[in-house]
């Protein structure tokens, strides 16, 4: 594909070959400028925060405030941070129930919507993806209201059939998120399902279909091994998701005080860098969450890979 | 153009399955004869999917009947049933409010999220379109990059970039906001997957041949095969920089600089001791999402049309 060999009329080919040259790196200049600016400078800005710490010095004269290196003592004073290393626990509780669960929902529904099953498709399909178009802040404003006993109509009904439910309780809030986020996010993942399972051959199921395989197990053992790796891509995205939890645990605090300002690892962060006021313990938990962010990216990525070539 | 197709489908071969099958084929609707399921089958997909189009739909429903209500109807009528019409009264409190905070705040987003997610994609587009065109030095680096840092999800960054924002002095300013939003790797992915499949390469070297510049061929004939792809990315786009919350959250001091989101969950929690503030949030809430949705059911239909016209055979 190498531009230079490509046959032009010798006259014109010196002038637009300096173009060619250049044009990818003008192109490109943006994107690498902002790159750097506001990716690899922030991460740059942050690990050099995390080994300092502000220290007053002297006996109050002045304000004089000094950073001074102490090395990994941030990092040391996170793993410490009960409320930062619990919240990594409930992430996972959560991650453990919540992903499974929307992603089951959402294969389930794009077999659905692939097969002839289902009519009204479009409508269907629109009422699941409309959730993603809400922001995640006001979707949880949304159900906030559904979960407060004296607005909801769902605590309303429930209670008509005798059953008293409390969604804000401290053991059941979590659910109560787990329940905005799989509201919130089913639809994307549905349509990204949906998608490749459209771009398969429909004559692969064919001979399935003259072999007398019925719709469920069509749909179960031919059509989703092929979607396999859109189905590892929505994984990925949504353990990322889960491990960034942020918007649903804080918006919900304004409605219940069951959430602590530490719920999950970002929350921590965030309390950290604004009310705790510091902001080199913030940075150090920062890093840490990305790290364990990117870690476990590559450990689903080499898993689905693996998957993928012993099934090829 | 086989060339540049076959290798689509390797490196990334499983995104652009997932995202670009849309573009790629419109498939006929009616099924193949015998894909016809039974009735019991068709009994249960049917209390399936009733179930599916309640849960979600419901919540939307509620927030559109609360809306109607007025602050003593939302805590004394049935939720599920329009009480006493005060939508309009609601809207008119909702833009008296603090001086009409509410759409000072809708009018940040706008900036955020609209004229953001439009650079941004612009920005992926050339990008993707640089990377997928041309070979060049460093091209692998940009690459492994890109990919890399679809990996380090937003709200990692938030602090990280809230920290450099200090330490320049762009806290507090929509500057802060709108800039570091414009780095979206995974729209330069998909730019890029885009641009591998929908742009000829010998398209590229006739417009040379016939003395385009590199910026001509560019704008006048790759933009053009790109839409349907700038189209999907800018939805992408628009939908993540308005779920952004944590950044502005923490750069923002000042209220008139914040956006809907973060305004309306101030409201939330102030709700707890300010009577009547709630029926605002609702109404906030239910305005808020209406740009969204227009947003994204246009999107859609040029989605559609950009199906229709096709031109991409694969």
């Amino acid at each position: 594909m190498s531009i230079s060999t490509s046959t032009t009329p010798a006259g014109s080919r010196r002038a637009w070959r300096s173009g060619v040259r250049w044009a990818p790196y003008v192109f490109l200049a943006p994107f690498v400028t902002l790159f750097l600016v506001f990716l690899v400078a922030p991460i740059v800005t942050a690990l050099y925060t995390s080994f300092f710490s502000v220290e007053r010095s002297g006996l109050g004269f002045g304000n004089a405030n000094e950073s001074v290196f102490v090395g990994f003592d941030n990092y040391v004073r996170a793993f410490s941070h009960t409320g930062f290393i619990t919240s990594f626990g409930r992430v996972l509780l959560f991650g453990i129930v919540q992903v499974p669960v929307m992603l089951t929902l959402a294969i389930a529904l794009a077999l659905l919507f692939d097969s002839a099953t289902v009519r009204w498709k479009r409508f269907f399909q629109l009422s699941v993806f409309i959730p993603y178009a809400v922001p995640a802040v006001v979707a949880t404003l949304l159900w906030g209201f559904l979960y407060q006993p004296r607005v909801s109509p769902i605590v309303e009904l429930l209670q008509s059939i005798g059953v008293s439910v409390d969604f804000l309780a401290p053991g059941t809030v979590l659910w109560a998120i787990a329940n905005v986020s799989i509201w919130s996010v089913t639809g994307v993942n549905m349509i990204i399902i949906f998608a490749a399972l459209q771009t398969v051959q429909r004559d692969v199921y064919e001979a399935a279909r003259i072999d007398g395989a019925s719709e469920l197990r069509m749909a179960l053992q031919i059509k989703l091994p092929m979607v396999l790796p859109a189905v590892f891509l929505t994984t990925l995205f949504s353990i990322i998701g889960t491990l960034q939890l942020f918007n649903e645990p804080m918006t919900l605090r304004s409605v219940t005080s069951n959430v602590t300002g530490d719920y999950t690892p970002n929350m921590a962060v965030f309390s950290a860098t604004t009310l705790g006021g510091n902001l080199n313990l913030g940075s150090a938990m920062a890093i840490i969450l990305g790290l364990v962010t990117f870690a476990l990216s590559i450990i689903v990525s080499v898993a689905s890979n693996r998957r993928k070539g012993a099934a090829a | 153009m086989s060339h540049t197709t076959t290798s689509t489908s390797r490196p990334a071969g499983h995104l652009s399955g997932a995202r670009g099958a849309r573009l790629r084929q419109a498939r006929p609707k009616v099924h193949p004869q015998g894909e016809r399921p039974s009735r019991r089958a068709r009994l249960l997909g049917w209390i399936f999917m009733i179930a599916v189009g309640l849960y979600f739909l419901a919540p939307v429903y509620w927030l559109i009947v609360a809306s109607t209500k007025s602050t003593g109807d939302l805590f004394s009528t049935p939720g599920f049933l329009f009480a006493e019409f005060n939508l309009w009264q609601n809207l008119v409190e909702l833009s008296q409010r603090e001086n009409g905070i509410f759409w000072r705040w809708m009018f940040n987003s706008l900036i955020y999220s609209g004229l953001g997610s439009v650079l941004m994609t612009f920005i992926s587009v050339i990008s993707g379109y640089a990377l997928a065109m041309y070979r060049f030095r460093g091209r692998n680096v940009v690459l492994a990059a890109v990919i890399g840092s679809m990996l380090v999800p937003q709200t990692v960054l938030a602090q990280p970039t809230y920290t450099l924002l200090v330490n320049i002095g762009l806290n507090n300013t929509m500057l802060g906001v709108l800039l570091p939003s414009l780095v979206y790797p995974f729209g330069v992915m998909l730019g890029y997957i885009y641009a591998q499949s929908s742009v000829p390469q010998e398209l590229l070297e006739a417009a040379r041949m016939d003395g385009a510049s590199e910026w001509r061929a560019f704008f006048s004939i790759a933009l053009k095969l790109l839409s349907p792809g700038a189209v999907t990315i800018l939805l992408f786009a628009f939908i993540g920089s308005w779920n952004n919350f944590m950044l502005p959250l923490l750069v923002l001091n000042d209220t008139r600089l914040q956006p809907v989101t973060v305004g309306l969950s101030g409201w939330s929690q102030a709700a707890i001791t300010v009577p009547g503030l709630q029926t605002l949030v609702i109404v906030g809430a239910l305005v808020s999402i209406i740009p969204i949705v227009i947003v994204f059911v246009s999107l859609q239909r040029y989605w559609r049309a950009g199906l229709a016209a096709g031109g991409l055979k694969l």
